[in-house]
């Protein structure tokens, strides 16, 4: 028999009044799931945060009211990007994508303190019970470049601006040499690095810097059209756009771009996230699943360099290219594949070497 | 070293050098008056994204370093108007101000992006910059040959007019000029309006001269540089040209070192990157070894409170 004393009718009085804030609870799910961006750069670099901000625009037109999305822009990579991603947490968003390489320890610490938010960091390596990262093969796109270069230099010189020795810009550098030099295997890379993503007069006067000694082809990996506007102004051969089709920047000299497309990476994301689905793991495609493309080819691109690239692209998406095919030796002379070999996903994540032909 | 790539690195150094000039003979007149605004990132990002602006929609690039330099006049007196009429703290108003220019100009460049201008051409015609050593004198637009021509404008108003005197006198002890009948605000106020045009043409120098985009955050921290320069130079035009010089040629070999890979790979790339701040701080030394006073204004950053 149960005693109805006061103590047990509160008890009841309490469930009562829990029950509702349950039934709110689980009403407040189908509000729109919040989503947060952080950049490095403004979504107006032309380049890498647009394709970012084009992937979160993506998402918008696919999930429409379902979704809320903040977009912050140009936060450096340091501690102040530990305070932007607490506040993105404690403004409610469950899902945040940070979307450069520098963000990763931050992440992590973040990640710690909210473990029922979902972090997703592009080009990182680490990973926690919510913390996933994501990136695309552009090393895959490198390799097309480096086949068009390779048929299209007169000095064999080609200057690379880099922004930082890190894996994901090493396996372009790699990438693109190898291709170049299996059509030419004179062919020279200079990299020049700038600490910075983001500084279009340093990378114009980087641009200046390699064209006056000699190269004939710029290619960048950072992350505006700086470097192919001085291409264009000096009429040299040519330059590649990096992130987005640039080729307004230099009708003349743009011979083709590496575009991502994070659209579909993120929508899946989201679907997994709303599905309850999402695991923490590492997401890396590349040309075959079309989150790496090949712009449209400059008109002054002879037809047999396009059918080439063509063919580099079509191997790679079918899988009889790899692009780090042995024997490749590294800039020291040590033998680093050997004959046959590829190197594995592991092997490029950890790439602080450069192959033969490269000065960096 | 060829001639040709010595003159190619001279030419890359000078333009790396100009804004910088610009914007420091700016701040160098406002700080001779006393008022330090830290604000100089802002307005010349403030004039960059104007002067893109004009010279995308009109293709005039004068009409654009005009409307630059009316740009930066007008956000420096949002300055003056807070730090010299209600006489607000002048640091955290200049940082405020940065912050401001940089928020704007990202918000009113949106439209602007990924569409390029033309370079602001050379001055003289292209005939008298045939051969490569002529060009290194004839070879650049007009915004090069300003900035030599306010470094002695700026030291012939100091040194020489009775203004200049009067500006001077304003910041070295506003009380007195206060007591003998020079308005300290008007000339401030004046001072501060020269340090936003010139801020902001030197912010018009990116789009015209160095990388023809709008771009958020085109100046990258120069206007920091610059604010550094006016004391690294201890407040004189001439020294400031060296010290602008200087900057832009490390600045340059950097860039032209690492490009040329092998002959200069016994020293190592992070040597030149740190070469900029191993010069600053090796000017710094020389200076104060020299063991002379600071020549800073002696009222720079104070309030002007008077007291009727």
């Amino acid at each position: 028999m149960t005693k109805l004393n006061r103590r047990t009718l509160m008890k009841i009085g309490g469930a009562g009044l829990v029950l509702p804030v349950l039934a709110g609870r689980a009403f407040a799910q189908s509000e729109p799931l919040k989503i947060g961006f952080m950049n490095v750069g403004p979504k107006d670099d032309n380049g890498w945060t647009f394709g970012h901000y084009t992937g979160m625009l993506a998402l918008e037109e696919h999930f429409g009211d379902q979704i809320e999305t903040t977009f912050v822009e140009s936060v450096p990579e340091g501690p102040d990007s530990e305070r932007v991603l607490r506040e993105l947490a404690q403004q409610g968003n469950k899902l945040i994508f940070a979307t450069s390489f520098g963000f990763g320890d931050y992440v992590l610490k973040v990640a710690q303190e909210y473990p029922d938010v979902i972090f997703e960091h592009a080009t990182g390596y680490q990973r926690a019970d919510n913390v996933g990262t994501y990136n695309a093969r552009f090393h895959e796109g490198r390799a097309v470049l480096g086949t068009i270069a390779g048929h299209m230099s007169q000095t064999g010189k080609i200057g690379y601006i880099g922004s930082f020795p890190i894996p994901e810009v090493n396996m372009g550098i790699n990438a693109f040499t190898l291709a170049a030099q299996k059509i030419n295997p004179d062919i020279q890379v200079q990299v020049v690095w700038l600490s910075t993503w983001n500084d279009p007069a340093k990378e114009a006067d980087a641009a200046r810097a390699l064209i006056d000694q000699g190269c004939d082809i710029l290619v960048q990996h950072t992350d505006g059209p700086a470097a192919l506007q001085v291409a264009e102004e000096r009429g040299i051969i040519g330059g590649f756009g990096q992130g987005a089709d640039m080729s307004a920047f230099a009708p003349n000299t743009h011979l083709t771009a590496i575009i991502d497309v994070w659209g579909p990476h993120y929508i899946e994301t989201v679907q997994e996230v709303m599905d309850g689905t999402w695991v923490a793991e590492d997401s890396w495609p590349g040309l075959a699943e079309g989150e790496v493309v090949i712009g449209p080819y400059n008109e002054k691109v002879p037809e047999d360099v396009v059918a080439a690239a063509e063919a580099v692209e079509n191997g790679i998406i079918d899988g009889s290219i790899h692009p780090f095919t042995g024997p490749i030796v590294d800039n020291m002379g040590t033998e680093r594949v050997a004959a046959g070999e590829t190197v594995d996903d592991a092997g490029l994540w950890a790439m602080d070497w450069y192959v033969q032909g490269v000065t960096a | 070293m060829s001639t040709d790539l010595l003159i190619s690195i001279i030419i890359t150094v000078v333009g790396a050098s100009t804004p910088i000039l610009i914007a420091a003979l700016g701040e160098l007149v406002a700080e001779k008056s006393g008022v330090l605004n830290l604000g100089v990132e802002g307005m010349m990002l403030t004039g960059a994204v104007i002067g893109f602006a004009v010279a995308f929609v009109t293709g005039n690039a004068w009409l654009a370093i005009a409307a630059a330099a009316l740009a930066g006049v007008l956000v420096s007196m949002i300055f003056a108007f807070l730090t010299l009429s209600l006489s607000a703290n002048q640091v955290a108003t200049g940082l405020a101000l940065t912050i401001f220019g940089t928020g704007f100009s990202a918000l009113f460049g949106q439209g602007y992006t990924g569409r390029p201008i033309a370079l602001f051409g050379p001055l003289f015609p292209a005939e008298l910059a045939t051969h490569p050593t002529w060009r290194v004198i004839f070879g650049y637009s007009a915004l090069v040959y300003f900035s030599l021509v306010m470094v002695v404008a700026v030291w012939w108003f100091l040194k020489k007019t009775r203004a200049g005197l009067i500006l001077r006198a304003v910041g070295e002890n506003d009380v007195s000029a206060h007591s003998i009948g020079y308005s300290v605000i008007g000339v401030r106020y004046a001072a501060v309006a020269f340090g936003g045009a010139m801020a902001g043409i030197a912010g018009a120098c990116f789009p015209l001269l160095l990388t023809p985009q709008w771009a958020e955050r085109l100046t990258a921290g120069r206007g920091w540089i610059a604010l550094a320069l006016v004391v690294f130079a201890a407040w004189r035009p001439f020294r400031l040209l060296a010290g602008a010089y200087l900057f832009g040629l490390v600045m340059t070999l950097e860039l032209y070192a690492k490009a040329a890979g092998g002959r200069f790979s016994i020293l190592p790339s992070e040597f030149w990157a740190a070469l900029p701040y191993l010069a600053t701080i090796l000017v710094l030394v020389l200076i104060s070894l020299r063991g002379r006073q600071s020549n800073a204004p002696a009222c720079l950053g104070k309030p002007f409170l008077p007291s009727n």
